[in-house]
C-alpha cells in the first residue's frame, strides 16, 4: 500500500455562537453608490462581480448616492416606510395574539420589511409572485386588507382558505401572490412556469420567485435555474438571505460558493447581490430585473442581504444558537430607521410625524383585529364547517370523500 | 347485467362516426393532438418529446403541427418539468407532459403529491392544477428495475389526484382527451407494453396487432370517455377479475386457458374508481381475484380487497386472492418468472373456484 493521506470531513460552523461576540467581518460590504448600474440588456459575464459586490444607495448619513438611486419620489418612499411600519406593526400584534393562544403559530418579518416591501413596488399589477412565508409585504404594500390576512390567521369563519391552511400561509390571485406551500423552493420553479406560460401567451406579465437562503440547497432550486435560463423566462429568481435557516447558519446552504447570487453565474443568469436593508437599493434592483423581463431579455437572480432579526417562527428560540446581541451588531441597520433618516434629512419626515404615524397605523391594526375577531379565533368563537374539509379536493366531490363526509355526519 | 361495448365495433364509417384503425401510441397522440387543435392553452412537453417525438413517439408530428412552444424538449429534470407544469396552470394553461418512464416520476414525487395535488384544496379554489401526466408504466420489454415499474398506489394514495390506466386504443384516447379537459390534475399511466397490442402474457406467441383488434379501432374525432367508469370485458357469472392496463389481457387469457366462467372487469380510472360496477360483479360472483403487476404489498389491490369485504361480506364464498408483482424489484433477466402471467392467473381462478 502506498502512503496515503486520511481524509477527514470538513463541517463548516459559523463565526460565533451564544455566549461569543459578534462578528460580521465576513460579510464584505461595498459603500453606498460604489457598484455601477449595467444597462439591462448587459450579458451576465459581463457583470459577474455584481454577484460578489452589495449594491447600496443609502449611506450611513442617510443620502441616496449613486447611479441606483434617484427612482422613487417623496410619494413613494413615504408610502414604502408606511408599509414596512404597518409590517412590523401587524407582526408585532399577531405575534401577540399568537402568545394569547388565538393562533397556533407566527412567523414575523422583523428586520427584512424591506424587501418584499418594495419588490412588490417594483412589479405591476398582474405580474405574480410565488413567495415563501416571510413575503406578507406583498400583500400589506398591495393594500390587501389586513382583516384578511387576520381572518386566515385566525382560521375564523371569514378565513378566505376554509380553515385548510397554517396561519400565515396566504393565497391571493388577485395580489399576485400564489397560495403559500409551506414546503420549501416548490414554489420557485412554479414561479419559472408560470413566466414560461406567460410568454408562451405572448402576455406581458412576468413572475417573480421567492426563497430562503437555506432553501437554495433543494433540488427545485436547481430545476428553477436550469428551467430559467433554457427557456430565457420572463421571472425575477428573488434569494432573501437573511443569515439563519432556523438555527442553520447559511454558510451549511451556500458551500464553498462565496455568495448565493453566484449561484447564477454557472447558468448565465446575471446575478445581482443588493442591501436588502435599504429600501431604495431592493426597488432599484427589483426594477431593473423586471425591466429586463418585460424586455423578453430573460431571467435575474437577486441575493437580498439581510438578517433575521426575530426567531424563525413562533416555535422558535434563537438564543439557543446564536448571540443574543448579534442583531445589533448586523452591519446593515434596520430598514425602517435607514428609510426614515432619508427621509427626515429629505425635509419630508420628521420625528413627531413618524411617532404620529407609528400610532395611526397602530389604530389602524387593531382596528382590523377587532374586526377580525368578531368572526372569531382558533379556538373561540365562529370557525369553518367541518364540511369544509371535505370540500375543494377535487373540483366535483368524488363519490368516496362524500361517503365520508357523510361518515363525519356532514 | 354486464355492459359489453360494441358501438364502434364495426370499421370504417360508423353512425356518421370516421373510424381509423391506431396503435395505442397514435390514439394517445391523437388525444393529444385533437386536444391542442381545440385549446389553445394545451401543451405538451418533456425529455425527447419536442423534435424527436418522444422515446415512444408518443408526440411525434406535434412540435412540427403546433410550433416548439406549445410542443417542446424539456431538460432531464422531472421537477423542473412537473413544477413548471404546476407554474403554467396557475396561469391558466392546460399542460399535458410526459414523464419518459414511470420509474422517473420519483424527483417529481414532492411537487406532484404536495403541490399539484393540493393546491385547489389549500387556495380553496383561488388557484387550480389542471396538468396531465402522462408515463409508460409495466415490464414486459426487458426493462429492468428503472424502466418497468407500476407506481400507481404512490398515486392513489394521495388525495387531489385521479389515477387513469387504460388498456387499449379506444380508451386511451377517450380517457387522455377526458384528463386533459379535467380541471384537476390527472396520472395517466400508460402500459407501455400494450403500446403496439394487446399483450396476454403468452410472451411466447407473437402479439395481435391492434389493427386486428376491434379497440384498435378508434373514432378520428374528439370523443371524452368519463373518468370513474369501469368497463367489463367479458361477461361471467363464476368469478370477478378485477384489473387494470396490462393484466386485462392477461386475465382475458387466464379465462380463456382455464375455461372458468370469469366476468372479467377493467377498471380504467383507479381514482375515482367505480364501486358500483366491481360491487356489483362481486356480489352476483362471490368469487374475485385482483390482478395487477405492481408489487403485492399495499399495493391497489389492497385497497380493493378492503372495499370488497367491507360491501360484499356477505356475498362471499371464498377468499379473495390478489395475483400481483412479487415483492421484490423487478428483475431483468427472469422477467417471465416475475410478470404475472395468464398461467398464475390462472392457478389463482382454481383456487377461488375450488375454495
Amino acid at each position: 500500500m502506498p502512503d496515503s493521506q486520511r481524509l477527514s470531513l470538513y463541517v463548516p460552523e459559523p463565526a460565533v455562537r451564544p455566549g461569543g461576540l459578534p462578528d460580521f467581518s465576513n460579510v464584505k460590504i461595498a459603500k453606498a453608490g460604489a457598484v455601477p448600474r449595467p444597462e439591462v440588456d448587459v450579458a451576465s459575464e459581463d457583470i459577474r462581480d455584481l454577484a460578489y459586490s452589495i449594491i447600496r444607495v443609502l449611506n450611513q448619513e442617510g443620502e441616496a448616492v449613486g447611479p441606483w438611486a434617484g427612482l422613487l419620489s417623496d410619494e413613494a418612499l413615504l408610502t414604502g416606510l408606511r408599509n414596512m411600519m404597518k409590517l412590523r406593526a401587524f407582526d408585532a400584534r399577531m405575534l401577540m395574539a399568537q402568545r394569547q393562544g388565538k393562533t397556533s403559530f407566527y412567523m414575523q418579518h422583523l428586520g427584512e420589511e424591506a424587501v418584499s416591501c418594495a419588490v412588490r413596488k417594483a412589479l405591476n399589477k398582474g405580474d405574480m409572485n410565488f413567495p415563501t412565508y416571510r413575503q406578507a409585504g406583498l400583500l400589506i404594500a398591495d393594500d390587501y386588507p389586513m382583516v384578511e390576512m387576520m381572518n386566515q390567521i385566525f382560521s375564523n369563519e371569514n378565513d378566505p382558505l376554509r380553515g385548510r391552511q397554517l396561519p400565515i400561509m396566504y393565497s391571493s390571485k388577485e395580489h399576485g401572490f400564489f397560495t403559500i406551500s409551506g414546503n420549501l423552493a416548490t414554489q420557485y420553479v412554479q414561479a419559472v412556469g408560470w413566466a414560461m406560460a406567460s410568454a408562451i401567451k405572448n402576455d406581458t406579465r412576468i413572475a417573480a420567485a421567492w426563497i430562503g437562503d437555506g432553501s437554495t440547497a433543494e433540488s427545485d432550486f436547481h430545476s428553477a435555474l436550469v428551467f430559467a435560463s433554457t427557456y430565457r423566462a420572463p421571472v425575477i429568481l428573488n434569494i432573501v438571505n437573511n443569515q439563519w435557516a432556523i438555527s442553520t447558519f447559511q454558510g451549511i446552504a451556500r458551500g464553498g460558493s462565496g455568495t448565493f447570487a453566484a449561484r447564477g453565474l454557472g447558468f448565465g443568469i446575471p446575478a445581482l447581490r443588493v442591501d436588502g436593508n435599504d429600501y431604495l437599493a431592493v426597488y432599484a434592483v427589483a426594477r431593473w430585473a423586471a425591466e429586463r423581463a418585460r424586455r423578453n431579455l430573460g431571467p435575474t437572480l437577486i441575493e437580498y442581504v439581510t438578517y433575521r432579526v426575530g426567531a424563525h417562527s413562533t416555535s422558535d428560540d434563537p438564543s439557543a444558537y446564536r448571540p443574543k446581541t448579534e442583531s445589533d451588531a448586523w452591519p446593515l441597520g434596520d430598514p425602517v430607521l435607514r428609510l426614515k433618516k432619508h427621509l427626515i434629512l429629505k425635509g419630508v419626515w420628521s420625528e413627531e410625524r413618524h411617532v404620529q404615524a407609528e400610532a395611526e397605523i397602530l389604530d389602524e391594526v387593531i382596528d382590523a383585529q377587532k374586526r377580525a375577531e368578531e368572526h372569531g379565533t382558533l379556538h373561540a368563537g365562529g370557525k369553518p364547517s367541518v364540511r369544509d374539509i371535505f370540500e375543494g379536493v377535487y373540483a366535483e366531490m368524488p363519490p368516496h370523500i362524500r361517503r365520508q363526509r357523510q361518515k363525519a355526519g356532514y | 347485467m354486464p355492459r359489453c361495448r360494441r358501438t364502434f365495433a364495426a370499421s370504417g364509417r360508423k353512425r356518421g362516426i370516421d373510424m381509423a384503425r391506431m396503435t395505442m401510441i397514435e390514439a394517445v397522440r391523437s388525444a393529444m393532438d385533437i386536444s391542442m387543435a381545440r385549446d389553445e392553452d394545451v401543451v405538451v412537453f418533456g425529455e425527447d418529446v419536442g423534435y424527436f417525438g418522444g422515446v415512444f413517439r408518443c408526440t411525434q408530428g406535434l412540435q412540427a403541427k403546433y410550433g416548439k412552444t406549445r410542443c417542446f424538449d424539456t431538460p432531464i429534470s422531472e421537477s423542473g418539468i412537473v413544477g413548471t407544469a404546476i407554474g403554467m396552470a396557475a396561469y391558466g394553461l392546460k399542460p399535458c407532459v410526459e414523464i419518459q418512464f414511470a420509474d422517473y416520476m420519483y424527483p417529481a414525487y414532492d411537487q406532484i403529491t404536495q403541490e399539484a395535488a393540493r393546491i385547489r384544496y389549500r387556495s380553496n379554489g383561488d388557484f387550480t392544477c389542471p396538468i396531465v401526466l402522462r408515463m409508460p408504466t409495466g415490464g414486459g420489454i426487458f426493462g429492468g428495475q428503472t424502466h418497468s415499474q407500476s407506481p400507481e398506489a404512490l398515486f392513489t394514495h394521495v388525495c387531489g389526484l385521479k389515477v387513469v390506466v387504460p388498456s387499449n386504443p379506444y380508451d386511451a384516447k377517450g380517457l387522455l382527451i377526458a384528463a386533459i379537459e379535467d380541471p384537476d390534475p390527472v396520472m395517466f399511466l400508460e402500459p407501455k407494453r400494450l403500446y403496439n397490442g394487446p399483450f396476454d402474457g403468452h410472451h411466447e406467441r407473437p402479439v395481435t396487432p391492434w389493427s386486428k383488434h376491434e379497440l384498435g379501432e378508434v373514432p378520428e374525432d374528439h370523443y371524452a370517455i368519463p373518468i370513474g367508469k369501469a368497463e367489463i370485458r367479458r361477461a361471467g357469472s363464476g368469478v370477478t377479475v378485477i384489473a387494470y392496463g396490462t393484466m386485462v389481457h392477461v386475465a382475458l387469457a387466464a379465462a380463456e386457458d382455464t375455461g372458468v366462467d370469469a366476468e372479467v372487469i377493467d377498471l380504467r380510472s383507479l381514482l375515482p374508481l367505480d364501486l358500483d360496477t366491481i360491487v356489483q360483479s362481486v356480489s352476483k360472483t362471490g368469487r374475485c381475484v385482483v390482478v395487477h403487476e405492481a408489487t403485492l404489498t399495499s399495493g391497489f389491490g389492497a385497497e380493493i380487497v378492503a372495499l370488497l369485504q367491507e360491501h360484499c361480506f356477505y356475498h362471499l364464498e371464498a377468499p379473495i386472492v390478489r395475483v400481483a408483482g412479487w415483492d421484490t424489484p423487478y428483475p431483468h433477466a427472469q422477467e417471465w418468472d416475475y410478470f404475472p402471467g395468464p398461467a398464475r392467473v390462472g392457478r389463482a381462478l382454481a383456487e377461488v373456484m375450488e375454495a
